[in-house]
């Protein structure tokens, strides 16, 4: 797994991280306003969006009173290819087991054939 | 999370909030026929594995509290599975899966076979994972091992005109 995902998906393990970033997909928010909902300081937001940053999921504004967080949807286009990865690796498998299900149903067909020359 | 392309090619979803898999695929084939691919071991070690290792069964004994073990090997490499049948039913299945390097991460799955009429049939398999970083993992595995070989084996399959 390369560095950027394993820390996209670490700091995606946690619900508040998740729930951040759930309200980041509706727009930029201030650590005040991310903060609001939850029953726990700013600072502890402040380090969770810290994990967030570092694992690129969110950018941070330059407005130095504000510093509004920024989602970069780039990132979840890489979470979604990794995950489209996941699935053609399954798709792979069942188009082997389409080929050996295919090789029943042969089977059986020749059963019926042999069935019918010996009656 | 999930993706789907062509109607016929599995599709995948990764709950967001549950340490969930959930794969589904249509088959050309009976539900008896599906199950008989995932309980027979001969068949199973068929399709399991990425294209590029091979799959030796170990143990197998596909009824209710049964149990199995199967090793993919490529080259020096090794790895080894293995889980509990808990149930066995002609339009069901339910087991555990371990990967033994990581014996303690546990994944339940359900996997069950809809019958579509007319010879076809629909797999649904959901794997419960025991924590978000345990569904993750899973999701990982395999993201080195097997991307390359899996294209290579489509290519494959597409020269011969079986796609």
């Amino acid at each position: 797994m390369s560095d950027q995902l394993s820390r996209v998906f670490a700091a995606l393990a946690d619900p508040t991280r998740r729930d951040m970033v759930a309200r980041l997909t509706s727009g930029d928010a201030t650590v005040g306003e991310l903060a609001a909902p939850y029953d726990v300081s700013v600072q502890a937001v402040s380090k969770h969006l810290k994990v967030l940053e570092e694992a690129g999921l969110v950018s941070r504004g330059r407005d130095a009173q504000r510093r509004p967080a920024h989602l970069e949807a780039e990132v979840f286009d890489l979470m979604t290819k990794w995950i489209e990865r996941y699935r053609r690796e399954a798709e792979e498998r069942y188009r082997r087991l389409d080929d050996v299900l295919a090789e029943l149903n042969q089977t059986n067909e020749d059963d019926r054939l042999q069935e019918g020359t010996a009656s | 999370m999930s993706t789907t392309t062509h109607r016929a090619e599995a599709t995948i979803e990764a709950v967001p909030d549950l340490p969930v898999i959930r794969i589904v695929r249509e088959f050309a084939a009976t539900t008896q026929q599906l199950f008989r691919a995932h309980t027979d071991p001969d068949l199973y070690a068929r399709w399991v594995g990425p294209a590029s290792v091979s799959t030796t069964i170990d143990h197998w004994d596909a009824r209710d509290g049964g149990s199995f073990r199967f090793r993919n090997h490529r080259g020096e490499e090794e790895f080894a599975f293995r889980g509990c049948f808990h149930t066995v039913r002609s339009r069901l299945i339910v087991q555990t899966f371990t990967w033994e390097g990581m014996p303690d991460d546990v994944a339940l799955e359900t996997l069950v076979f809809e019958d579509l009429g007319g010879g076809r049939s629909r797999l649904v398999v959901q794997s419960l994972c025991d924590s978000m970083e345990g569904r993750d993992a899973w999701l990982a595995s395999g993201m080195e091992v097997g991307v390359d070989e899996g294209y290579a084996a489509l290519d494959g399959l597409l020269a011969d005109g079986a796609v």
